[in-house]
């Protein structure tokens, strides 16, 4: 009886969700086609990437891949340059890569039944953030709309949370997503304080005794993963088959820690393993800039708007940290926080364009140093020939929040429809109150 | 007086003393046994006798008898067969008077009795009998009854001098009272002083398992609600029930009230709360007054502080020294200085053992105290008279005045000198050996001779040299040396040598002093034969110990305190300045719109002048081309600056509870939020409940006290709170039993309150004998629009509820806080009146938020709605600017509009824009200088005013960071000479970033 209940229910489950999805369905634009012709943008003034700015341009793309970007005057005015997109007065820059994000994992934080980027357990390195991605979240084409076309989804929690996996942001499946499927590991550096008490009631932090257990822990794992990959073996272990991509490929590790003394044990710690580090997070990464540029070990920092970690520290570190590692040419990455937040990625790289770096740097660390770091650079992060024809066109400077306003979008040369839900709501309630 | 007049006095002194005994020694005991009363008549001579902490009097003399002082002075005749106690070169002193522990007292067990089911939460008080609602409120407890003479403890305190104390239980916020002991280890009966001597009050409820109050404020409230139950309760409550712990309290306002308080900011609450009710507390402390004592000292409070003093952080690793704020280390240097700084104020403190983690530091730490200001006079007063006077007890303890207990030590050297030690503490006239007294001085040289039966040697000099109570010996005799071993003890010594390094066997003498300071005795030799042998005194010799080295502190050279206590405070609270801001791009908030190239001229704090080519004679100018120039950034919705808990969420209602009460300067958001041009906010209460907490009102004065920073005359507000967190959506899965858990609960919880309320007016007005009911107060002020209510809320259902329950009592929903989906019901909302103040682009955190959408702000506004744009973070405060212009980049709106919703705007639904919100002349001079349009992500705050002060200033903010480079490596430095030098450390540990948003999943 009980059972029949619980059945019963489930069943009305089930068929919520799926009239839920239907609905879903339509707050999520369909996916662009192919691109079929030849294109050509024309009188944008073309942000490469790299730090380059070419006014007046033209960006001609084909196939997806750019075939040629060149000044005004420099270009023939035929018919062989395809179909004319006059952008005349904006600005076009590259699409912008999120590192470190759940989009897609997640749609509403605080409903378990939306979760799906927490695996039981503390080593995982085995799951693969793409299988649980979303490509019909109605968060995505928020983000989207605002010039954010590829993100690094990633697993979380315990130790070694997973494999993480490169992909674009309009697409029908998760195959049809990716671009770089599982191509790294993430994993957090042990904390050498614990917070006391508990969230709401914090209780100050104590030094972790097990510290060094810990990070013992992790090296015995290394140790066992890496001599899986090169040694003979009967038995398969998922976790190290995993791993063997750390040694072999030299897949990177993304090392999330933010603490310079645990920044420079996990810099050691991959120099021993013999693997690529990237220092995730990286709170504390310029006070050891030189060190960072000297073994050239990237960092993909955490939010630029954040409040200092120390209580004596400028009072505008975070805004500042960007431009220190910019100076002493370490390659880094800046990053927003959590899934819907994305959007706000560019505004990230606008605070620190204002604290010590110039606009193109700030546009480079959410674009081409992202596409290093993920070593994806061949093919995205900057508006060159040969690369993906991915990109976006915005009214005014994509970095202050007053002109930033993305009215084109391709990826792939395929151009990506911007609407979203909130726009449809706004759409609705727009015409309820004022008729149109 | 003659001679003979004074032995009158003394014998009629005696006579009526003999009376007292008789009356004294009648005991309701009986003795198994013959009585072994004794009269203990001890004479104390030749003494430097403090009678008490400022009287000091050489060669005095002591007489106790039966336990009390008979007399103490110079002339003091000793009666015949007094005991006499020749104190030559030693020294007397009151014992010692410790107000604040908790000896011999039971430890309280904490019984938890919460039902699982409730989610582990205890709603109701666990403890049975007639007693008050609140577990924590235990006004009843008597230490008197509850006392019993603890040796081991006792001992402990009597080893640090004191005589007497003051015990209570540490335990609940109405602690009930406290009982003065003696610290004799006699029958209880003879050891109470006082039985009934204070009551006590904290803001810590201890073991009480009941769940209110969950916060600092509650507790403030919990207080005050108990001064007027127990108000109510004497005038009428008593025909209607016996509450023990209300009889009590009213019973014990008469004595003492000593209110275990902490931090200064926490005396300063105490305080307050004293003021409301007609009281004066005794503050309890932890040593950090010194940072604000003008406000201290306008309490007009007398005060009790520890002698906790940090240890220095183990700053060796200088990665590891980061988690040490300047703040600590500072403290590290100025704890010390603490005493003296009160003492220089002319406030009347008493200094207590408690809080010391090693109690034998007591007298070390005291001394500390001295050398880093504190004069001697005032701390022996501080652990003698004052609390005894504190407690009404000073006619029986606290001196060696007439009369009084024979609570005395006896030390070796004056008191607060660095090799003093107490040898005995007198109590009630019995005596208590602490240490030995150093024997007897037997340094000199001597002409020693052994004489046997066989033989005889001489040995013309034996030097006796060293430290008086371990001295060494030296016989020289032609060019050979030989050491000496001396033990002396009383009038016994034995001396060992080898008198001949060539042949094995030692000399072994024993003896006695003689009357001529010579020593004799016998002597045993190598060989077994015994001897004879004298040491006669030759002469004495000069003294050859070091005296210890002077160890002062050179006070100029310590830490300054800062305002606030932190590495960005300043050492002079900033004042207004006459300001001249020229040649900007003005934006006025006003009908002239953005001016350019227009000046602003700021005086007396007033915005005086806004305009083109404007002059001002006594103005400092600030060419500002290129710039502009804006009025300060005002935050509806921050929860910064608040103490111990932001929300009291442990029950529905928790209208009687004030962030006012628990507003703290110290907090460095403020200035970091300064710094990104916010002059002003509201801090709220949190969203746990669905009537929560009352508002505070504040302008970012940063450096002055908390009284200081709210806004003078500003209306009341109120936070309120709908959807998912009240309902404890998410909470976790045991949270299923507090009403309510869905909308519909939530809409009956505010018209049950509000009914009550109604109901409770209606009875004041009917001059009925009610109980003052500070929670139903505060809804009583909402519906006569006195108060007014900041709601937090998301979906339409809710919003469009509570303005109905609203209408139906007869007021108006103010502001609609968060409000993402404000622009479902924007229509209805217009037409009630509310006000909207919303997050520029949050959603998808829960699921009351999957229909935010960033042109919430956008629609509200246009449909004439006054909007704002809100923080909820401390981070995102500093820049509301920029979420402000996501309301140019979502929907379009205007750039004066936009800038509006962060300024003029939230002034309106503060009801502040009479005198804030814009630049007009009049307006308070809350001016912000932006290095570009403000709007702009590249825009910095350069300057930023408050009433015409300017609290962040780039510049100076760089010299800031300089200063606290500076400072932390000078301290740096000098904590790693404290290590060397051998003083224990602690681990620099990393602190709780406490930034508090509205409870639960980022909101």
């Amino acid at each position: 009886m009980i059972k029949n209940i619980k059945l019963c229910s489930a069943l009305v489950m089930v068929s919520l969700l799926v009239s839920f999805a239907a609905i879903a369905q339509e707050d999520v634009p369909v996916p662009a086609p192919k691109q079929s012709e030849r294109l050509c943008l024309k009188g944008g003034t073309v942000h490469i990437g790299n730090g380059q700015v070419i006014e007046n341009a033209y960006v001609q793309f084909e196939n997806g891949k750019v075939t040629a970007v060149m000044p005004a005057g420099t270009f023939k005015t035929d018919e062989t340059m395809g179909r004319i997109i006059d952008v005349s007065g904006k600005q076009v820059y590259p699409g912008l890569i999120a590192p470190n994000t759940v989009l897609g994992l997640t749609e509403i934080e605080a409903v378990r039944a939306t979760n799906d980027m927490y695996e039981t357990g503390s080593v995982n390195p085995d799951v693969r953030a793409i299988i649980s991605y979303n490509t019909d979240s109605r968060v995505t084409p928020t983000v989207r709309s605002n010039g954010i076309l590829y993100a690094q989804i990633v697993p979380q929690g315990g130790r070694v949370s997973g494999t993480s996996s490169v992909v674009q942001l309009d697409a029908w499946n998760w195959e049809d997503a990716a671009v770089k499927a599982d191509e790294g590991l993430f994993i957090s550096w042990p904390n050498m304080y614990h917070m006391k008490g508990w969230w709401a009631e914090p209780d100050g932090y104590e030094l972790n005794k097990d510290y060094d257990k810990n990070v013992q822990e992790l090296k015995d794992l290394f140790n066992d993963a890496k001599s899986y990959a090169y040694a003979p073996h009967e038995k398969t272990n998922l976790r190290f088959e995993s791993m063997k991509k750390l040694f072999t490929d030299r897949a990177n590790l993304y090392i999330r820690v933010d603490y310079v003394k645990e920044i420079l044990q996990a810099i050691t710690f991959g120099e021993e393993m013999g693997v690529n580090v990237v220092i995730m997070g990286g709170a504390d990464s310029y006070m050891i800039a030189d060190v960072l540029a000297a073994k050239k070990i990237p960092v993909i920092l955490g939010k630029t708007h954040e409040l200092p970690t120390y209580s004596d520290e400028d009072i505008q570190q975070p805004y500042k940290t960007a431009a220190i590692l910019q100076k002493a040419g370490v390659l880094y990455a800046i990053s927003e926080n959590g899934f819907w937040q994305q959007r706000n990625l560019m505004f990230e790289a606008g605070t620190a364009a204002s604290y010590g770096m110039t606009k193109e740097q700030a546009l480079s660390a959410i674009t081409l140093n992202p596409a290093r770091i993920l070593k994806l650079d061949d093919k995205i992060g900057t508006i060159e020939a040969g690369k993906a024809a991915s990109f976006i066109i915005s009214d005014g400077d994509l970095l202050d929040m007053r002109t930033s306003n993305i009215s084109l979008a391709f990826i792939d040369g395929r151009q990506i429809d911007l609407d979203n839900k909130q726009k449809e709501l706004y759409k609705k309630f727009s015409a309820k109150y004022f008729g149109k | 007086m003659t001679r003979s007049l004074r032995a009158l006095a003394a014998l009629a002194a005696l006579l009526s003393l003999s009376v007292v005994r008789v009356y004294g020694q009648e005991s309701v005991f009986r003795a198994n046994g013959p009585d072994d009363f004794r009269e203990g008549v001890h004479a104390f001579i030749n003494a430097t006798l403090y009678k008490d902490y400022k009287t000091k009097i050489d060669s005095g003399i002591l007489l106790i008898r039966e336990g009390k002082v008979v007399d103490a002075g110079r002339g003091v005749s000793i009666p015949v067969g007094a005991i006499v106690h020749d104190m030559k070169g030693r020294f007397i002193y009151p014992s010692f008077v410790d107000i604040y522990t908790d000896y011999g007292l039971p430890a309280t067990p904490k019984v938890h009795t919460a039902n699982e089911d409730d989610g582990g939460i205890q709603y109701t008080s666990n403890v049975k009998g007639a007693y008050g609602w609140n577990q924590a409120i235990r006004s009843e407890y008597e230490a008197q009854k509850n006392f019993a003479v603890n040796e081991s403890a006792a001992n402990d305190l009597r080893k640090l001098g004191f005589g007497a104390v003051l015990t209570h239980r540490k335990d609940g916020v109405a602690r009930g009272t406290g009982a003065v002991v003696t610290l004799n280890n006699e029958k209880e009966n003879k050891v109470v002083v006082k039985g009934n001597a204070s009551a006590h009050y904290s803001f810590s409820k201890g073991t009480s398992t009941q769940e209110y109050p969950s916060s600092l404020m509650g507790t403030i409230a919990l207080l005050r609600q108990s001064y007027l139950d127990a108000q109510w309760y004497k005038a009428y409550g008593y025909k209607t029930e016996y509450n023990l712990s209300m009889e009590a309290w009213n019973n014990e306002q008469n004595l003492p009230q000593i209110f275990d308080a902490g931090n200064w900011l926490k005396e300063l609450r105490a305080d307050k709360i004293a003021k409301e009710f007609g009281v004066q507390y005794i503050l309890k402390g932890d040593g950090t007054e010194y940072r604000r004592i003008s406000e201290l000292k306008d309490t007009k409070a007398k005060f009790i502080i520890p002698l906790s003093f940090p240890k220095a952080y183990d700053v060796e690793d200088p990665y590891k020294a980061l988690w040490v704020e300047l703040a600590e280390m500072k403290h590290w240097e100025l704890a010390p200085t603490n005493a003296a700084a009160l003492s220089h104020a002319g406030i009347d403190f008493a200094i207590t053992s408690a809080d010391l983690e090693k109690k034998e530091d007591f007298l070390k730490n005291l001394r500390t105290a001295i050398k880093y200001g504190l004069s001697e006079e005032n701390a022996l007063k501080a652990v003698t008279l004052s609390p005894a006077q504190f407690l009404n007890v000073q006619d029986q303890i606290g001196s060696l005045d007439k009369g009084k207990l024979a609570n005395f030590i006896v030390t070796s050297k004056p008191l607060f000198d660095e090799k003093a030690v107490i040898n005995e503490n007198w109590i009630q006239g019995k005596r208590y050996e602490i240490a030995k007294f150093d024997p007897k001085d037997i340094r000199g040289e001597y002409s020693l001779a052994i004489k046997s039966a066989k033989e005889s040697y001489n040995y013309p000099s034996l030097k006796v040299q060293g430290e008086q109570a371990a001295p060494k010996g030296l016989i020289t005799q032609d060019t050979n040396k030989i050491e000496v071993k001396l033990t002396i003890k009383d009038n016994d010594l034995t001396i060992s040598f080898d008198p001949d390094k060539n042949k094995p066997g030692k000399f072994l003498l024993t003896g006695v002093l003689q009357s001529d300071k010579s020593w004799k005795g016998k002597a045993q030799l190598p060989d077994g034969e015994w001897a004879d042998w004298t040491a006669a005194f030759v002469h004495a010799l000069p003294d050859t110990t070091h005296p210890p080295k002077a160890d002062t502190v050179d006070l100029t050279k310590l830490s300054k305190v800062l305002y606030p206590f932190d590495g960005y405070g300043n050492e002079e609270v900033p004042k207004a300045e006459n300001v001249l801001i020229k040649n900007a791009t003005v934006w006025t908030n006003e009908k002239e719109g953005v001016l350019k190239n227009a000046d602003v001229v700021i005086r007396s704090g007033k915005i005086s002048a806004v305009g083109s080519g404007l002059a001002c004679a006594d103005c400092k100018v600030i060419d500002a081309a290129g710039k502009h120039v804006t009025s300060g950034i005002i935050d509806e919705h921050n929860h910064i600056a608040i103490s111990e808990g932001v929300n009291e969420g442990a029950e529905s209602a928790s209208s009687e509870v004030r962030i006012g009460d628990v507003v703290t300067s110290e907090d460095l958001n403020m200035y970091r939020q300064l710094s990104g041009g916010v002059t002003a906010a509201q801090l709220l209460h949190g969203s746990a409940n669905p009537i929560g907490g009352q508002s505070a009102l504040v302008k970012f004065r940063w450096g002055y006290a908390p009284e200081k920073l709210k806004i003078q005359g500003a209306d009341g507000f109120i936070k309120f709170a709908l959807g998912e967190n009240v309902k404890q959506t998410n909470w976790g899965e045991k949270f299923t039993i507090r009403y309510p858990q869905t909308r519909m609960g939530v809409e009956q919880t505010y018209v049950n309150y509000f009914t009550k309320a109604r109901e409770y007016e209606k009875a004041l007005q009917a001059r009925k004998p009610v109980r003052r009911d500070l929670q139903l107060e505060a809804l009583v002020e909402i519906m006569n629009k006195k108060r007014f209510i900041t709601c937090h809320s998301y979906v339409q259902s809710e919003i469009n509820m509570l303005m109905h329950v609203a209408d139906s009592f007869g007021f108006k929903v103010n502001t609609f806080t968060h409000i993402l989906e404000g622009y479902k019901v924007a229509d209805k909302m217009k037409a009630h009146g509310a006000n909207a103040s919303t997050f520029s682009d949050w959603w998808a955190y829960k699921y009351e938020v999957i229909d935010a959408i960033p042109y919430n702000a956008n629609i509200l506004n246009r449909i004439g709605i006054n909007t704002a744009i809100n923080s909820d973070d401390a981070e995102m405060a500093r820049r509301l600017n920029q979420e402000a212009a996501k309301t140019v980049k979502y929907g379009g709106t205007s750039e004066e509009d936009a800038w509006k919703m962060v300024t003029l705007n939230p002034a309106k639904m503060l009801h502040l824009d009479s005198h804030m919100g814009s630049l007009k002349v009049g307006k308070d001079a809350d001016v912000v200088i932006w290095s570009d349009n403000p709007l702009s992500i590249y825009a910095q705050v350069e300057k930023t005013y408050v009433d015409g002060i300017c609290f962040y200033d780039k510049e100076a903010d760089a010299q800031k960071r300089e200063y606290i480079k500076r400072e932390r490596a000078r301290l740096t430095q000098k904590m790693l000479d404290d290590k060397k030098a051998g003083s224990p450390t602690q681990d620099p540990a990393k602190k709780t970033n406490k930034a508090y948003s509205c409870g639960g999943n980022n909101e």
